[in-house]
């Protein structure tokens, strides 16, 4: 069974901050999924290569050609804050 | 007009006994009309529509039309980048989000002249069997607007369905296609993975997500598939295997076609009608001259927990990228960067995007990683295994596409009660195998149930065929929906 704390460890892991109410519901629902998923324990899978891709991939090379980028203004558009050319956030480092 | 498929529609536009502006037009009406009630669309591009519109009306006079789809008005699944035009997945985080760009499936079908009326609402991220999970609205089926159309590509499946678009897009992780094509009664086709570039698909689960087409016929399906299939540069996954003409193959039949029906697809639980609907389906196709065998897919009872495993996995991944620096929602006030990403997707993603980004955080975490991601990928293996030997056997495998008809809006409240209803959709995404559902006939209440056909890898062209000949042989497809 997966517990408040584990809940907790695993929101700031994946940077969610949730209320105490989203977190106990949270507890609750993960552990009635992982207990479906559970079942996939009872299965021998000794030996079994993991396939992480339905077709089997493999490098796809290019020539190594200069085109054209897309403008920066235009990528820049959507960007909730902006200073000039930068992607503007709050200070990250201590000064 | 509203009502024909798009290769009447445009064999109408040929022979000049309408054009395309008089076909958008007539969309744009009913859209006005009805899609109040049915919550089909997201945005509505009317401008831009009429204008393609035009365009295409010019083509048809000068006698030069593009193709079988010029001047087809057709819906985009709202996951689907588009050029200038908002772009959502049904999130608050990318509220008023403008593409940059269009996805290459928007692209080609651009260049064959089809007229985008506008994008279709859908589950947040593409998250969800019911499409009740969109940020902005519940999408409505047409045939009982007090049912779910099904997910998470609501919104084009139940448009296509009341006759809000000619035919659609969408995609399909883990049965998103298919399972609101049953529920809404059209034609919804997965491809091969990697048949189809996902060149500007807001990613999902990346080793699951594929792009294909809603469509009122299997003829309408082929063609749109014919646009949007075969190599793209953008797409390192995109095969570069030929795509063969789909609409060509069509014909043949299914005369001495080999099908295979696992007997893990009835299982107990399942709606008795749908049971009976599909086994009727598949005597008709035993009447065609088909071969119908029973076979086994051991695996199948696991497929199910496996997928909710690996998408979530994927899909904790891919959507760490929402962190509102680059686009997108940004929750003012915060102290720090971590802060501000944390509060910025408490607000932004929705419960059951919530749901499985913890799910996959969780599996993916240190100590739980090969408990559950690795084992997942072992089953995946055994799931594709059942198929390569069903395949040694058989041509095509036909079974019911859900267990049920579409189910009451707020019926499933519980997640995992949900996720159970993709239990016959998700093997063919684990597998990238090519899978169609089509509609096989109604329940006593009046709603539709889909027949489904998965083919081998890049055989699109049998699983078309069988689809077609069956389609041919019943008059499903000629019942509406009343309430459109």
């Amino acid at each position: 069974m997966i517990t408040r704390e584990e809940v907790l460890h695993v929101a700031r892991l994946a940077r969610l901050e949730l209320s105490d109410t989203e977190l106990e519901r949270m507890r609750e629902q993960l552990n009635s999924i992982l207990t479906y998923i559970d079942r996939l324990r009872a299965l021998d899978v000794t030996g079994v290569e993991p396939t992480s891709h339905a077709v089997p991939l493999v490098n796809v090379m290019r020539d190594d050609e200069v085109v054209p980028p897309f403008p920066q203004d235009e990528m820049l558009r959507n960007a909730p804050d902006r200073l000039g050319e930068f992607f503007r956030v709050p200070r990250i480092i201590e000064g | 007009m509203t009502g024909t498929p798009i290769h009447e529609l445009t064999e109408a536009y040929r022979r000049s006994e309408s054009t395309p502006t008089a076909a958008t037009e007539a969309f744009l009406a009913r859209i006005a009309r009805l899609d109040g009630e049915l919550g089909a669309y997201l945005t509505v591009t009317r401008e831009q529509a009429l204008r393609a519109a035009a365009d295409a009306d010019a083509r048809y006079r000068a006698g030069k039309p593009l193709g079988p789809l010029d001047g087809a008005p057709l819906v985009y699944k709202d996951v689907l980048c588009t050029r200038g035009v908002t772009t959502t997945c049904g999130s608050r985080m990318l509220e008023g989000f403008v593409p940059p760009y269009d996805a290459t499936v928007i692209a080609r079908l651009t260049a064959a002249g089809a007229v985008m009326l506008g994008k279709g609402n859908m589950d947040e991220f593409a998250m969800g069997s019911s499409t009740e999970h969109s940020a902005f609205k519940p999408t409505r089926n047409p045939w009982d607007l007090t049912r779910v159309p099904g997910g998470s590509s609501g919104g084009p499946a139940a448009a296509v369905a009341a006759g809000l678009a000619a035919g659609g897009l969408g995609t399909d992780t883990g049965g998103s296609i298919r399972q609101p094509a049953a529920f809404c009664g059209v034609v919804g086709l997965k491809p091969t993975y990697g048949r189809v570039s996902r060149y500007g698909l807001v990613a999902f689960g990346s080793s699951l997500d594929h792009i294909g087409p809603f469509a009122r016929d299997v003829t309408d399906a082929a063609l749109l598939l014919q646009a949007i299939a075969g190599a793209d540069p953008r797409d390192a996954t995109c095969l570069t295997a030929p795509v063969p003409d789909y609409a060509a193959a069509l014909a043949p039949g299914v005369q001495g076609l080999r099908l295979g029906l696992p007997d893990e697809y009835f299982i107990e639980g399942m709606d008795a009608e749908v049971e009976h609907t599909v086994r009727t389906a598949v005597d008709v196709l035993r009447g065609l001259g088909a071969t119908v065998e029973r076979i086994s897919l051991p695996a199948t009872p696991h497929a199910l927990a496996t997928y909710y495993v690996i998408a979530p996995a994927e899909a904790s991944s891919n959507l760490a990228r929402y962190d509102g620096v680059k686009y997108g929602l940004r929750v003012a006030g915060a102290k720090d960067l971590v802060e501000m990403s944390s509060r910025t997707r408490a607000v932004g993603f929705g419960a059951e995007v919530k749901r499985r980004i913890m799910l996959g955080t969780y599996v993916l975490s240190a100590g739980y990683y090969e408990a559950y991601y690795g084992r997942a990928q072992k089953v995946r293996t055994l799931v594709r295994r059942d198929f390569d030997a069903a395949f040694g056997r058989v041509d095509l495998i036909v079974a019911p596409m859900t267990p049920n008809v579409a189910f009451k809006h707020g019926e499933k409240e519980d997640p995992l009660s949900m996720y159970l209803n993709d239990v016959f959709a998700v093997p063919a995404d684990m597998t990238g195998l090519p899978a169609i559902s089509v509609p096989c006939g109604f329940s006593a209440e009046g709603l539709p149930i889909g027949l489904q056909f998965i083919g081998k890898a890049l055989d699109e062209a049998s699983v078309l065929r069988a689809a077609y000949a069956y389609e041919q042989a019943t008059p499903w497809r000629a019942r509406r929906p009343s309430s459109a």
